[in-house]
């Protein structure tokens, strides 16, 4: 049933998809959609937009992983808007015609702003596009049986035909129903969690067993440990970390156990694991991995304000009384650890229980170290000014204003969007803790999370919500990969290069540019597979904050703001931006390399990069005053 | 070759007006905003503190930060088309 509901629901994007585009004959119609779309049907459709795998996928995973830190990221996201609203909205409708570059060089008709704009736009949409289609084959994955790597090509292909057919219309129309879709759906799930309530023996609703992870008393004489429970033989330990990780055999199947030492007394907790033959086979806890000898689901509450077995249970919840009991000092959460070491020929990756008291769990710093080395602090500023700023500088939300009729509509469509996406970002504080506290997160990936959740609740949910969120990745794909086509077909070709397009022509460069960048797009979804979603947006997001936003805060706020001002401001923030992140710590852990030895110590560029990009355009227009014309009015 | 916006726009005579208010608001925001981010770099602890219905001051403050954006934004909209109303261009009445 999960796979006719979700094919039944992709065949409907379709259907409406090849519906619409026959009636798109025109570049305006591609690329704005006419500029006739309703402010309250494309606020919805900005909600659609912008609530993409990150939103859905990555931030309930983090959350459920992270705790509060993950919330960061829906607070950081919301924010943004603010700065759409306030200070972008209106002026960057009054300006433009089909993409952020025209509305940059509305004033210079520069070919140097043209140029690095529409480069800009591309490296972010790229940039962003890399989550969205990593998420495609994680949720693929499971739902659909197929390895990620044909999840991702599946979607590219989808989204390619979506956009070479139909264009901004459809796109629209899509991201509407998908907006109002994931709105309402994960209500309902946030309801459900709510009224199951927490127990310290989540079952799914009686789907899946409870399982208790055991505890073995030990015993170490004369440098030699032996287990209380006769039946296990010590074969083998690996210290990493200062932690002691130990192999014992029963029955010919060996498992790891994480030793600690606790008044004079050794216990060992099981753990989980997978191991990598040198053949090439991998054993999961112990036996050949399988269809249905997979590494279980984790998560779970040790105590509920200091109870724990049946009498814990609490029953149905309010939203408030589910936070305040999970940030109880006395409730404590089941985390894991990521641990890997060799043992002989064998590449071991443990996943090892890590208890949290709910009050760090509830707030920052499990993630981000706010209490940690200054460095570590910078680095959580970072994130936070890249997730403030980014949004008002991201191609696909900023085309979103060309699809209405006027300035006005672009302010309400963004207030409905602020409605929509902050009602969805408080529900995935419930929905990523929910996916904890039932204990049905995957160890290997956090992505899934949300879907998982759902499906503790029953198929016919959790195809619905796979569904939403397949559809969540086509719609913010789609609407990325029309911003880079726009980029190429108008800004590049049409503008830079100066072609001479006639619309038709038009139409069908922003196509075939489409299907390139689709390309592009499912090489790097399959190369990026297993890292957070979110996280890989927060890096897009400090992107395009570095590279497009000084230049449209300036243009609309400083009079001595010059072309040569602007290229060398995008030009700085991109490469800045790009070349920070592939020399920080997750890359250099990402490509195999010592996080250590990394030459920029943070993950997050946007400290460093957007107050450069600002710098730069100060200096360069104040160099080239002289050079250049006073700037003409805009047209509009 | 300077190029039109896909859908016409006439003179907006309170453009101004709601720049100006757009900035102040942003501002107000911004520094609730970077408030945040300071407590959680420089008293952590607080972040744990209950303050209301059992909820701990990250909870509260994260929520408010959420509900803030969408009240400033009702309150800027209406400012916006009060003016808007009452500076409409001749003709086009009020």
């Amino acid at each position: 049933m999960a796979i006719a509901i979700f094919l039944a629901f992709v065949g409907l994007v379709l259907g409406l998809s090849f519906y619409l585009g026959a009636k798109t004959k025109s570049a305006s119609g591609y690329f704005a959609a006419g500029g006739q779309i309703h402010w309250a049907v494309n606020g919805v459709a900005f909600a659609g937009d912008y609530l993409s795998a990150a939103s859905f996928l990555g931030i309930c995973g983090m959350i459920a992983t992270a705790g509060y830190d993950g919330f960061l990221y829906s607070i950081g996201y919301l924010a943004g808007w603010i700065v759409a609203l306030f200070v972008v909205a209106e002026p960057m409708k009054r300006l433009g015609k089909y993409t952020f570059t025209d509305a940059l060089d509305a004033k210079f008709n520069s070919r140097g702003i043209k140029l690095f704009a529409a480069i800009s736009t591309l490296v972010v949409s790229v940039f962003y596009l890399i989550p969205q289609m990593v998420g495609a084959g994680v949720l693929v994955e499971p739902l659909l049986g197929i390895p990620h790597s044909w999840g991702v090509i599946m979607v590219g292909a989808i989204v390619i035909t979506i956009v070479a057919t139909a264009g901004m219309t459809s796109t629209t129309y899509v991201q509407f129903i998908k907006g109002g879709m994931l709105v309402v759906f994960s209500l309902i799930v946030t309801a459900a969690v709510l009224y199951r309530g927490l127990s310290t023996q989540p079952d799914q609703g009686g789907r899946v067993p409870f399982y208790e992870y055991r505890t073995l008393g030990a015993i170490e004489a004369k440098g030699q440990l032996f287990t209380e429970d006769k039946a296990y033989s010590v074969a083998g330990s690996q210290s990493v970390k200062g932690e002691t990780y130990v192999k014992l055999e029963k029955d010919g199947v060996a498992t790891w156990w994480l030793r600690s030492d606790k008044d004079g007394k050794v216990y060992l907790k099981e753990t989980q694991y997978e191991a990598k033959k040198a053949d090439g086979s991998s054993v999961v806890n112990g036996l050949p991995a399988s269809k249905d000898n997979v590494l279980r689901q984790n998560g779970g509450l040790e105590s509920i304000k200091g109870k724990s077995g049946p009498e814990a249970d609490t029953g149905p919840v309010g939203p408030f009384e589910f936070l305040s009991i999970l940030g109880d000092p006395e409730t404590r959460v089941n985390t894991w650890k990521i641990v890997k070491f060799s043992d002989g020929d064998d590449k071991v990756v443990v996943y090892a229980p890590s208890v949290k008291p709910g009050n760090r769990i509830m707030r920052p710093g499990l993630k981000f170290k706010v209490e940690g080395t200054p460095l570590q602090k910078l680095d959580f500023v970072s994130l936070m000014l890249a997730l403030f700023l980014g949004t008002a500088a991201l191609p696909h939300i900023l085309i979103r204003y060309y699809t209405v009729p006027s300035p006005a509509c672009a302010r309400k469509s963004t207030i409905v969007a602020i409605a929509a996406i902050g009602f969805f970002y408080v529900l995935t504080m419930y929905m990523g803790l929910g996916a904890v506290v039932n204990a049905v997160l995957n160890p290997v990936t956090d992505n899934m999370s949300a879907p998982l959740l759902a499906r503790s609740f029953g198929t016919f949910l959790f195809a619905i919500i796979s569904a939403i969120a397949f559809a969540t990745v086509l719609g913010t794909v789609s609407g990325l990969i029309i911003a880079a086509s726009g980029a190429v077909a108008h800004d590049l070709m049409d503008r830079y290069l100066q072609v001479g397009f006639n619309e038709k022509q038009k139409v069908r460069a922003g196509k075939i540019a489409a299907f390139v960048v689709g390309i592009i797009a499912i090489i790097l979804g399959i190369i990026f597979k297993g890292m957070n979603v979110s996280f890989l947006v927060g890096l897009a997001f400090a992107v395009a904050a570095s590279a497009n936003l000084p230049s449209i805060i300036m243009i609309l706020f400083w009079k001595r703001t010059t072309a040569k001002g602007i290229a060398a401001s995008i030009v700085t923030g991109m490469v800045s931006a790009v070349g920070i992140i592939m020399f920080s710590p997750s890359m250099y852990d990402k490509f195999g390399l010592d996080p250590a030895t990394a030459p920029f110590p943070l993950d997050n560029p946007g400290i460093v990069s957007i107050p450069l990009s600002f710098i730069v355009l100060v200096l360069v227009s104040l160099m080239t005053q002289k050079k250049e014309q006073a700037p003409v009015q805009a047209q509009a | 070759m300077l190029h039109e916006p896909a859908a016409e726009c006439g003179p907006d005579a309170s453009a101004e007006y709601k720049q100006r208010i757009g900035v102040w608001m942003f501002l107000f925001y911004a520094a609730i905003y970077a408030a945040f981010v300071a407590i959680n770099l420089l008293r952590p602890l607080w972040m744990e503190k209950e303050i209301m219905f059992g909820l701990n001051l990250a909870v509260v403050y994260g929520f408010g930060l959420i509900g803030l954006a969408l009240v400033m934004a009702l309150i800027y909209n209406t400012m916006c088309g009060t003016h808007e109303a009452d500076n409409k261009p001749a003709g086009e009445g009020k």
